[in-house]
């Protein structure tokens, strides 16, 4: 990637292998994050599709009997797609790259640790991929305890081989290199603004990368500690989560669940800057709400912190603990709903432009409200009974997620792709890929919920004949997605061939925050005369 | 329910699914091809809960089908070509009022039905009879406990050894035979991992937890077959740990007693029998 020639004298600018590995420059690093990303989404999204071919007929169609081999798939597809693809996307990758260049600073508040935040994850994605081919159960290679790792199945009574081990030390280093980049991310926010940049403001992208990293900051601790003990369980002869010694494995899942609800945010929360960003440009008008926005987000962060229980309704909890779950739950509707109908209300009366980022926004904005709404449903503990570990909750997840966080991913990827590779995409190949992709993910996903309400359990590698035909759909739609992944793939490497030159402001007057002042790509140093915001 | 399944069918439509969607007629208590909502509820939660849900569909269909309206609208209104000239709008207290409030409000609407119900399906302070439900890896074993010494496994039965009309993965070898119209207290439990015994058409799940012992209810209204699956992730074979369970009548459960006890008292324990299954497990 060339640096624009603008700041090119009396700058030391490293180059070779020095220049990534040494890397200080949060740009460098913001591109090795996204990198990083997309290989890993490549890995997880591989798993997917033959957890789907596996699915696509009842009986055993890949598997040979080794069921335990679906179990780790289903597992390794959970944990890379959290872990190494959508936090390293969001952000390390945007984060990194946007929010210096959004506040007007030349980097981050701490270079030299954002350089060790990006490489504890090669080796974290490292150890998760050798824990496949560790002995997990006896006889049996993976960890196939699910992302969420409960025990007694995840400790040495389900798992006496090594496997689970690795998983650990590679969440351990991951969330480590999260809490680094949390710390990085909130000094330079709160005191590397340009001059006349009050919080009140800042981009909302910014905003959001702010409330995430406190999310990480609080939670990651916390599941830290819970894996710790499940690991000096496994290997020291503690008895955390193991009843014969007093223990107990609910233990494990409010531990789990109470770092686990506020990740499902850190992986949203992101995302919802983006679109605030996106729908402001092409609608060529400012938020509608800005401080509603924004504190809105605040709100959905301090309040995921106390929901977490609803992630075990049939435990067997304290009905009076399941009822203030449940209550507490549903309150995240409001701000959400305040996002939702903010940015409609910045669309509303605006000029709107339908380029690529905002098309994936459009859909973003859509696809999250209907997997918004089942989180509604799901909140309802007497129902969610009914409905607790079916293919509704995969279905619901994977709203928000799937094509929630993952949409607004690609919303951002073209919105900045100009600006951080120099490069125009086409528009014409980031239609089709968006057009591919919603329809593939909707034939996958949607069908689930009607699984999910029959009764189909999650993480089966095999199911009774009455669930066949929508799992056939699903299964199709889980091929056109990864026609779509292809066609993403051919989008960047069609705009790296044609080297078409991006401009400074390829999006016109409706792209006010700072990066767009910036020459595409910017300087390797930007800022160095602070920008003052009146 | 019929104007529900109109809606079902509608977002089945918007979802671009195929077209052959017709709930087929079901089999009691087991799912069937293509239905597009809950298995037949025969318990007095189960159609509590799908009421409920029945409400919520109509709520969050309202909802979704509202925004997307909204988009669509914006979409065609405000496009570049039909509003050249953006408006410089950032600010309207009383809308951002309004989509504080309305949410409220929607979501008390939703609270009050839903703790009724969560209260409800709790547990039966009155049991007529107790039965506990023990998860291991991978076959569910079963107390009576108001009958001395009648206890058994159910493992379940693989392709060769499925009787006609037998649902493929959902059959055991040992039905739970329990009584209709009786308040049945589930007492759940596991001996090795996390396991969970959930029944559809009675609107029950409950999580096996070892240490624990989890206690739910449930009311059978009708005779019949009904079937259930193990859902929490167990380990290697978590899909092949079926829970079937016959509905007799009050006076057939009585003379099954007897032979039960008789049957269950000698040999052939079915821990035997699962031992025939484990050599496929090893695979």
């Amino acid at each position: 990637m060339a640096y624009g020639s603008a700041a090119a004298h009396d700058e030391h600018t490293p180059s070779g292998w020095k220049r990534w590995v040494y890397s200080t420059n949060h740009k460098d690093i913001g591109t090795m994050y996204l990198i990083f990303a997309v290989i890993a989404g490549i890995i997880g999204g591989a798993m997917s599709v033959f957890i789907r071919a596996e699915l696509q007929l009842p009986g055993d169609q890949l598997l040979n009997g080794n069921f335990h081999f679906f179990n780790v798939l289903v597992t390794g597809h959970g944990l890379i797609m959290i872990f190494f693809m959508v936090m390293p996307a969001m952000i390390g990758g945007f984060g990194n790259w946007i929010v210096p260049l959004m506040i007007g600073a030349p980097d981050m508040a701490f270079p030299r640790m954002n350089n060790v935040s990006f490489w504890l994850l090669p080796p974290a994605f490292g150890l998760l991929l050798i824990s496949i081919f560790v002995e997990g159960p006896a006889g049996a290679n993976g960890v196939g305890g699910g992302w969420t790792l409960y025990p007694p199945l995840s400790s040495s009574l389900g798992h006496p081989g090594m496997a689970v081990d690795f998983a650990i030390l590679s969440l351990h280093l991951a969330g480590a290199s999260s809490i680094l980049g949390a710390i990085n991310f909130i000094t330079t926010i709160f005191n590397m603004r340009a001059p006349g940049m009050t919080m009140h403001k800042m981009p909302l992208f910014v905003w959001s990368v702010l409330v995430t990293a406190f999310l990480l900051l609080l939670s990651l601790p916390v599941l830290a500690g819970g894996i710790t003990m499940l690991l000096t369980d496994r290997n020291f002869g503690s008895t955390f989560f193991v009843p014969q010694g007093g223990g107990d494995p609910i233990l494990f899942q409010h531990l789990f669940w109470f770092f686990g609800h506020p990740e499902v945010y850190i992986l949203i929360l992101p995302g919802f800057g983006i679109i605030s960003q996106i729908v402001s440009t092409f609608s060529r008008k400012p938020v509608f709400g800005y401080l509603g926005m924004a504190y809105a987000m605040v709100a959905i962060g301090g309040i995921g912190f106390v929901v977490w229980a609803h992630h075990m309704y049939t435990v067997g909890m304290n009905v009076d603990t399941r009822a203030y779950f449940l209550v507490a739950t549903l309150v995240i509707a409001v701000p959400t709903g305040v996002k939702i109908f903010s940015w409609i209300a910045t669309m509303w009366g605006g000029s709107i432009e339908f380029k690529a980022p905002m098309v994936w926004a459009l859909g973003f904005i859509f696809l999250f409200t209907v997997g918004g709404v089942t989180g509604v449903v799901l909140a309802n503990a007497g129902l969610d009974v009914a409905l607790h570990d079916t293919y509704y909750v995969v279905a619901h997840f994977h709203y928000v997620l799937s094509l929630g966080a993952v949409f607004a991913i690609f919303a951002g990827f073209y919105y900045w792709f100009g600006k951080i590779t120099g490069y125009n995409y086409s528009e014409k190949l980031a239609h089709l890929h968006f057009w591919v992709t919603f329809i593939g993910v909707n034939m996958i996903f949607f069908p689930m919920h009607f699984l999910g309400l029959a009764g189909m359990p999650r993480r089966i590698p095999d199911y009774p004949d009455a669930f066949a035909g929508y799992n056939a759909i699903s299964s199709y739609g889980s091929y056109v997605s990864a026609v779509g992944v292809l066609i993403f793939l051919i989008t960047v490497v069609h705009a790296f061939v044609r080297k078409e030159q991006a401009a400074d402001n390829p999006w016109g007057e409706g792209a006010t925050t700072l990066e767009w002042t910036l020459p595409s790509p910017p300087p390797f140093h930007q800022f160095n005369e602070l920008p003052v915001i009146k | 329910m019929g104007r529900f399944k109109n809606l079902v069918v509608f977002m089945a439509a918007v979802a671009g699914s195929f077209s052959t969607i017709g709930v087929a007629a079901a089999e009691q208590g087991q799912p069937a091809p293509w239905q597009t909502t809950f298995q037949e509820a025969f318990s007095p939660v189960a159609l509590e809960q799908h009421s409920f849900h029945d409400m919520l569909l109509w709520i969050i269909s309202a909802i979704s089908i509202f925004v997307l309206a909204l988009l669509i609208y914006v979409i065609i209104r405000f496009n570049k070509r039909a509003n050249p000239t953006p408006s410089k709008t950032s600010h309207n207290t009383f809308v951002e009022i309004v989509w504080t409030v309305v949410p409220v409000m929607i979501l008390i609407v939703i609270m009050i039905p839903s703790l009724k119900l969560l209260y409800y399906g709790d547990r039966i302070e009155t049991p007529d009879m107790t039965l506990k439900a023990i998860g291991y890896q991978w076959y569910w074993g079963y107390e009576y406990m108001d009958e001395e010494g009648l206890a058994f496994d159910a493992v379940m039965l693989e392709q060769d050894e499925l009787k006609p009309g037998q649902p493929r993965l959902l059959a055991t070898d040992n039905a739970i035979v329990l009584p209709i119209e009786t308040n049945i207290r589930v007492l759940v439990t596991a001996e090795d991992v996390l396991h969970s015994w959930a029944m559809p058409a009675f609107g029950v799940k409950m999580d096996a937890v070892p240490g624990r012992l989890n206690e739910t209810w449930m009311r059978i209204d009708k005779e019949g077959m009904y079937y259930g699956q193990c859902s929490e992730l167990c380990g290697a074979r978590h899909g092949f740990m079926p829970i079937m369970i016959r509905a007799v009548s009050k006076e057939d459960y009585d003379k099954w007693l007897v032979e039960a006890k008789k049957e269950f008292a000698s040999g052939g324990t079915p821990a035997m029998k699962f031992a025939q299954v484990t050599p496929e497990n090893a695979e």
